[in-house]
């Protein structure tokens, strides 16, 4: 009894059980933006722009507005909805090569505008949609499709830090990057999501939580391996850490 | 109504804005820069949104994201910019968004230069984008024309949920001519948008979900099949054109925008000289007046087809006359405007 109270699904899922691979992230991610929407009370205002990645049937899995953009222009496709429905609540929820390879531009300026909108970025070091090619993300010596050999900082260049390079961007009210491996880390990206949507609900700019994540099924490793995977690996890539907090000011 | 003295990118600015398009994002890029200026100073008098975005990919984008928000939006450019919007139009018109387009046509291919130009007549009607789509394109003659297919574009894009093209070239872009406006449209007389578009569910009704993606494909064929069906009643309803001392013709010149203006003066040039002439001016370049072109091969003993582009347009006229009559061609391209002179000259030699 108090088990099914607890993990009844948040409202803002559609119940539509998640296609993604066994050990995938995406699912928990999804299931935490939901339980902050359902917290912050505001599902009937939510829209929500699907990217094209694995998260492409994200729509489906919510009870929200919601559309799919063209790869990486999700940021682009949530400003044109917030400037003409500013009394909405709208997020992008976006792959690390949706957004760090093919939509860097609109995700800068999106963030360097203090767009009132939310981004959920999902770090998995590869492209899962595709099948596994590399990523501006991919670790160096990491075997990709595209990096048979491993990545080469030589040929590829080193793996790109998104978030480093958008603290810098004067438009961002809330940034962090966090991970789902542990219990604590689950709370953790919790707190934080809410707060991303909590920016741009207070009108103070634009909120981006990064989410490292695993991608068991094109890493080839067991959802278990992924998980230290990521753990011995990409935590020391890509640290974790709040790195703009200004909705903490004001409250 | 009075008539006002305008430049020809402001006159579309201010018809759209009387149209009630209270969004407008844009990039900047000459022949049309006038257009997005005018948008930055009057959006914030009239309540509306203006936003110059981060490149023609972003705008198109943003204007994807305003149109699905079930709200009136348009977005101008020229060419190259054009080009940059083709994937995102594809996704418009996949999704079923209303929105208006202008292209400002400049010399190409590539950079090219910034004269007028009507080099981009494949990608405009033919779809630059990629998939089964339609974009309805109208290209008008004058500055007043211009005002009025702006204004009626948001309506036709309401009424189908399909993207609305302007095209139009530097010149009519950068004339003054005297116009009038039609007064402002009520903006609680807009078409309701609301069973479809974007707006939060309000904990009142299903979720919208609306996207041009589908991974089944039986149901996108479905989804395909009834866009198509769509595409057939505008083909059936929205086909404007315009016939010039075509009664008498023997001689049918075909030509579109700014070049279906300045053919006229070659028309009453050759009249002087008791040679029957008239023009064919498509208004909607898709739909094609195919059938209401055809028509005149019974009359004309050739067709004349003059355009600023090395031979796009001309492909249409020979598809609706379909071998009856003989389809000559005449064009300049690069941005250089064929002189009334010039064209005279070239009928006369066909004759
Ligand atoms: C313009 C364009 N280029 C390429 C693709 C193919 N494509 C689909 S998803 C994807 C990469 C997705 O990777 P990521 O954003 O990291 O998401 P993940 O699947 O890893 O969650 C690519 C390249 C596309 N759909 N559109
Ligand atoms: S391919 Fe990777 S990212 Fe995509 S659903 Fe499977 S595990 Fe997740
Ligand atoms: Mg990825």
């Amino acid at each position: 009894m108090i088990y099914t109270e607890r993990f009844k699904a948040p409202q803002s899922l559609s119940g539509k059980e998640f296609s993604y691979c066994p050990g995938c992230h995406h699912g928990i991610v999804h299931r935490l933006i939901a339980e902050v929407i359902d917290e912050l009370d505001i599902q009937g205002k939510t829209i929500m722009v699907a990217p094209v990645g694995c998260a492409v049937f994200a729509n489906d899995f919510f009870e929200l507005d919601g559309t799919i953009a063209a790869h990486g222009r999700a940021p682009a496709v949530a400003t044109g909805i917030k400037r003409a429905r500013p009394e909405n609540v709208v997020f992008t929820y976006q792959g690390d090569g949706d957004l760090a390879a093919i939509g860097t531009a609109e995700i800068i300026h999106a963030a360097n505008r203090g767009e009132k909108i939310t981004t959920i970025f999902i770090n998995n070091a590869i492209y899962g949609m595709t099948g596994g090619q590399m990523a501006p993300t991919t670790l160096l010596g990491m075997k990709t499709t595209t990096t048979p050999y491993g990545r080469s900082e030589k040929n590829e260049g080193y793996p790109l830090r998104v978030s480093e390079i958008l603290k810098e961007i004067r438009g961002v009210a809330f940034l962090s990057r966090t991970k789902v491996t542990t219990p604590q880390d689950v709370i953790r990206t919790k707190k934080q999501i809410k707060k991303a949507f909590l920016a741009q609900i207070e009108g103070l700019g634009y909120g981006l939580v990064e989410v490292l994540s695993t991608c068991p099924t094109n890493w080839g490793l067991t959802p278990i391996e992924s998980m230290q995977w990521l753990e011995e690996n990409m935590v020391k890539e890509f640290p974790i850490g709040v790195f703009v907090d200004k909705v903490d000011k004001v409250k | 109504m009075e008539k006002v003295l305008a430049r020809g990118t402001e006159a579309i600015a201010e018809a759209a804005i009387r149209a009630g398009c209270r969004l407008y994002f844009g990039y900047p890029i000459t022949p049309q820069s006038e257009l997005t200026e005018y948008m930055a100073r009057r959006m914030p008098e009239v309540g509306g949104v203006f936003l110059q975005g981060e490149s023609e990919v972003a705008v198109v984008n943003m204007v994807y994201g305003a149109a699905i928000a079930g709200k009136r939006v348009m977005t101008s450019t020229s060419s190259p910019g054009f080009s940059l919007m083709q994937e995102g139009i594809s996704y418009i018109a996949g999704a079923e968004l209303p929105c208006v387009f202008v292209n400002v046509v400049r010399g190409g291919p590539g950079l090219g230069d910034i004269q007028p130009a009507q080099s981009d007549y494949f990608q405009a009607t033919k779809g630059g984008g990629h998939g089964d789509y339609r974009l309805i394109v109208f290209s008008p003659e004058s500055l007043q024309e211009a005002v009025e297919l702006t204004m009626y574009a948001f309506d036709v894009a309401d009424r189908y949920r399909n993207p609305v093209l302007l095209l139009t070239d530097g010149l009519l872009g950068q004339m003054m001519e005297p116009v009038s406006f039609p007064e402002f449209v009520d903006l609680d007389s807009l078409p309701d948008h609301s069973s479809w578009a974007l707006s939060g569910t309000g904990m009142r009704r299903e979720a919208h979900r609306v996207s041009s993606f589908d991974m089944d494909p039986v149901s996108l064929e479905k989804k395909n099949m009834l866009i198509q069906s769509k595409y057939k009643e505008v083909v059936k309803n929205e086909i404007l054109y315009e016939e010039y001392q075509l009664d008498d013709a023997e001689i049918v010149i075909v030509a579109y925008g700014t070049m279906g203006r300045i053919v006229k003066s070659v028309v009453n040039q050759a009249r002087e000289k008791g040679i029957k002439v008239g023009v064919f001016r498509p208004i909607s370049l898709w739909p094609f007046p195919y059938v209401q072109l055809s028509k005149w091969s019974d009359q004309a003993s050739f067709f004349f087809t003059v355009e600023m582009s090395t031979g796009q347009f001309v492909e249409d006229v020979k598809i609706a006359v379909e071998g009856k009559r003989p389809v000559e061609y005449y064009g300049r391209t690069a941005g250089i405007i064929p002189t009334p002179n010039e064209i005279f000259a070239k009928l006369m030699e066909l004759i």
